[in-house]
């Protein structure tokens, strides 16, 4: 294939990975930022939006995948989110989330959430169909048109994400959350409620990230490892707890995963995410738009 | 060291292969011999043979079904009077398709349950990672793995695999129909890790002494979930696309290759190991219609389907479509799992000739002695595969391949290679290890 088409195929699945890490690893950030939590167990928010998703499709059947998959976008986080929200009441609030405690918890859950699904869903991975099919015929390769739509989807949501943060309300409470604890309680910002949203959200973006690859990968129990790790290294690149850095640094590793994959190795290209990932700790441990802290 | 073997009395070696050979012929003369009743003789205490199966992990749909055809075949010979007048009791440990979690099974049969023969891996993975604490421990240890690394001469005496065949062998006796008939310039996408190198190693060389050549070599991470970027490394004067995928992702990889190509696609021959447990009606499967696949066993039945097949796939709960009979959404892993089948017939016929009452280290050498002093299984109820011939220098069968063609979402049978196609030189003899 010559260069020119090569790259275009490249970034095209740069992209589709960059959307799905941007949105899995927003979640991970806004719960980092706001409540300072590391949550281990994002990756099994994300795998349990696929199942869902393969739920919904399989119960109505492959006539109406388009229903399936509505239904699926709008009940896989409601489900997940509410478990998040459980397991925030139910452990970190209990935790009174200690930074440390809270790993070893969301460890925890992590298991909890991989083996009830292993034993409910089982060990097989299982396809869902994409609610639409086209393939877009490029004159070098065909492309997936469904993938087309992920990148679109993934856009919007996360325009919504900025301006809910910075235009609303809402978003002015999570940030002076995030800016200062003691000082918005102060002010009156109910903390708890905050946290158990905001520990919701973050679930519910991992959840609805999965709803949308699943019909170009598949539903499998140990499917969150992966995601988990590369929202790490986006969130670390980017700077613990900025969401522009988390989405900056998700199109930067999306976009250079797709890229070195492709014109050399995929090894290649995770060794060049951790090997980032280590210079960013070394030499600029805030991140690229982190806040120093002193 | 000193070599155990020459302190045995030559009288009991010599016996074992004779009974064998007369096991052999027998079973060949009438395959259905009628069901003993009870148990004959022996003790009641029960033969165990510890299965290690794939039960979660990338191989948990292999392992699922590895699983019920064990246990389908071990009620069959518990039905017609057990192994030596003994009842057989299958004791099934999950490995996680995992070779740590492989190598601490093995212990976990030698010490905790005290089985008398560990059984049923696929992965070659898990099988490179029991192995030495199998040979360690003296537990034998009958592998259903189709790689390369029993018959490599590799592992050790206490590794067998003689209900499946090896990758090597596969793939020289079907290089020569590949180049003839599809095409000589190959690119091959295979997993990286020893059964995928297997594939890279052997198909290439024996597509280069058919005449042709191999343009790319893609290798794919197991546990791969994205496909699509590794694609445009196929070079565009490519004739053949090899495929062989394990794994999780294999309806993926299938899906993306078909997005990829469109209706100008090479030629493709694939390994039925990248569609096993997967339904060839799954919606955008259609574009493999005309493609070729290699399978051991064909998965749907053919027109001049044997006795012996119908009978297997009635006990094994499989309809003719490769389904399971209870869901026909459920399909099986057909072209691996005979092997788990084949290989507890050939284990009850080895621990009869010799004579296997326990496992003491005297009983396990003339075990591993009689299944060494194989030559050859019939086709027949046992095997119902096909005809074997098993080497015991290097513990491994060989047998008939069948290259089949999809069409209409189904898999026809167009090409059978005999056992000679697949017949190499013998690169070790464990026969020679000690005990």
């Amino acid at each position: 294939m010559d260069f020119g088409p090569f790259l275009l195929l490249a970034s095209l699945e740069g992209l589709v990975q960059a959307a799905v890490l941007s949105l899995t690893a927003l979640g991970l950030c806004l719960t980092f930022g706001v409540m300072r939590v590391v949550n281990v167990s994002h990756g099994e928010f994300y795998m349990l939006g696929a199942v869902i998703a393969w739920w919904a499709a399989s119960i109505l059947g492959p006539k109406y995948a388009l229903s399936g998959y509505l239904i699926a976008l709008f009940l896989a986080p409601c489900i997940v989110g509410l478990l998040a929200l459980a397991s925030e009441r139910f452990v970190l609030r209990s935790l009174n989330y200690e930074p440390e405690a809270t790993i070893v918890a969301t460890i925890g859950i992590l298991y909890i959430i991989q083996q009830t699904v292993l034993m409910s869903f089982g060990p097989d991975a299982k396809p869902v169909n994409p609610p639409f099919y086209f393939r877009i015929d490029f004159p070098w390769f065909g492309y997936s048109g469904y993938k087309l739509f992920v990148i679109g989807a993934a856009i919007v949501v996360l325009s919504g994400t900025w301006y809910v943060l910075a235009r609303t309300r809402v978003g002015l409470i999570m940030r002076a959350t995030q800016l200062d604890r003691d000082m918005a309680q102060a002010f009156g910002i109910p903390i708890k409620r905050v946290y158990a949203y905001v520990f919701a959200a973050g679930a519910m973006y991992a959840a609805l990230a999965a709803v949308l690859i699943v019909p170009i990968r598949q539903a499998h129990y140990l499917m969150g490892a992966d995601p988990l790790l590369m929202s790490f290294i986006v969130v670390i690149i980017g700077g613990l707890g900025s969401v522009r850095g988390a989405i900056v640094a998700a199109v930067l590793i999306g976009m250079s995963d797709g890229i070195i994959s492709m014109f050399f190795s995929p090894t290649l290209a995770k060794m060049v995410s951790t090997l980032l990932v280590a210079l960013v700790l070394v030499f600029r441990p805030q991140g690229l738009f982190g806040v120093k802290t002193s | 060291m000193t070599d155990v073997t020459n302190k045995l009395p030559n009288s009991g070696r010599r016996s074992a292969i004779k009974k064998v050979g007369a096991l052999a012929v027998g079973a060949a003369a009438s395959p259905f011999i009628p069901a003993l009743s009870g148990y004959a003789f022996g003790s009641d205490a029960p033969i165990k043979i510890g299965m290690q199966a794939h039960r979660t992990g990338i191989g948990a749909s292999y392992g699922r079904w590895y699983e019920r055809v064990a246990t389908a075949t071990t009620k069959l010979i518990n039905e017609e009077g057990g192994i030596n007048g003994r009842p057989v009791e299958l004791i099934v440990e999950d490995d996680g398709t995992d070779p740590k979690r492989g190598a601490e099974v093995i212990e976990k049969f030698a010490t905790l349950h005290k089985v008398d023969v560990a059984y049923g891996t696929l992965f070659s993975h898990v099988v490179i990672g029991s192995s030495p604490r199998a040979g360690e421990l003296k537990l034998p240890y009958f592998v259903v793995s189709e790689g390369h690394h029993v018959a490599s001469g590799k592992l050790n005496r206490y590794v067998f695999q003689p209900g499946i065949t090896d990758v090597k062998s596969q793939v020289i006796s079907m290089a020569p129909w590949v180049s003839q008939n599809l095409g000589k310039k190959v690119t091959m996408i295979y997993p990286d890790f020893a059964f995928g190198h297997d594939h890279r190693d052997y198909f290439s060389a024996a597509m280069k002494q058919q005449g042709g050549e191999v343009l790319e070599l893609i290798a794919i991470p197991p546990t791969e979930s994205s496909f699509t970027r590794y694609l445009p490394r196929i070079p565009r004067q490519t004739e053949v696309l090899y495929h062989v995928m394990v794994g999780p992702g294999v309806l993926t990889f299938v899906k993306e290759m078909g997005q990829f190509f469109g209706s100008s696609r090479p030629e493709i021959f694939g390994f039925i190991d990248s569609l096993e447990a997967v339904d060839f009606a799954t919606p955008q499967l259609e574009f493999l219609d005309g493609t070729h696949f290699w399978e051991a066993h064909p998965r749907y039945a053919q027109q001049n389907q044997s006795e012996f097949d119908r009978f297997y796939r009635e006990r094994v709960g499989v309809d003719e479509n490769g389904a399971s009979i209870d869901d026909p959404g459920d399909i099986s892993t057909y072209s691996h799992m005979f092997g788990c089948w084949e290989t507890l017939f050939i284990l009850k016929q080895a621990m009869e000739a010799s004579g296997y009452k326990s496992s003491t280290p005297a009983d396990k050498q003339a075990l591993i002695e009689a299944v060494e002093s194989m030559e050859k299984f019939e086709h027949g109820r046992n095997h119902p595969q096909g005809s074997k011939v098993f080497n015991g220098k290097i513990h491994q069968s060989f047998g008939h391949q069948h290259i089949s063609r999809v069409e209409n979402s189904r898999l026809n049978v167009v090409h059978t290679t005999s056992i000679e196609d697949g017949m190499y030189e013998p690169e070790g003899d464990y026969t020679q290890m000690p005990l």
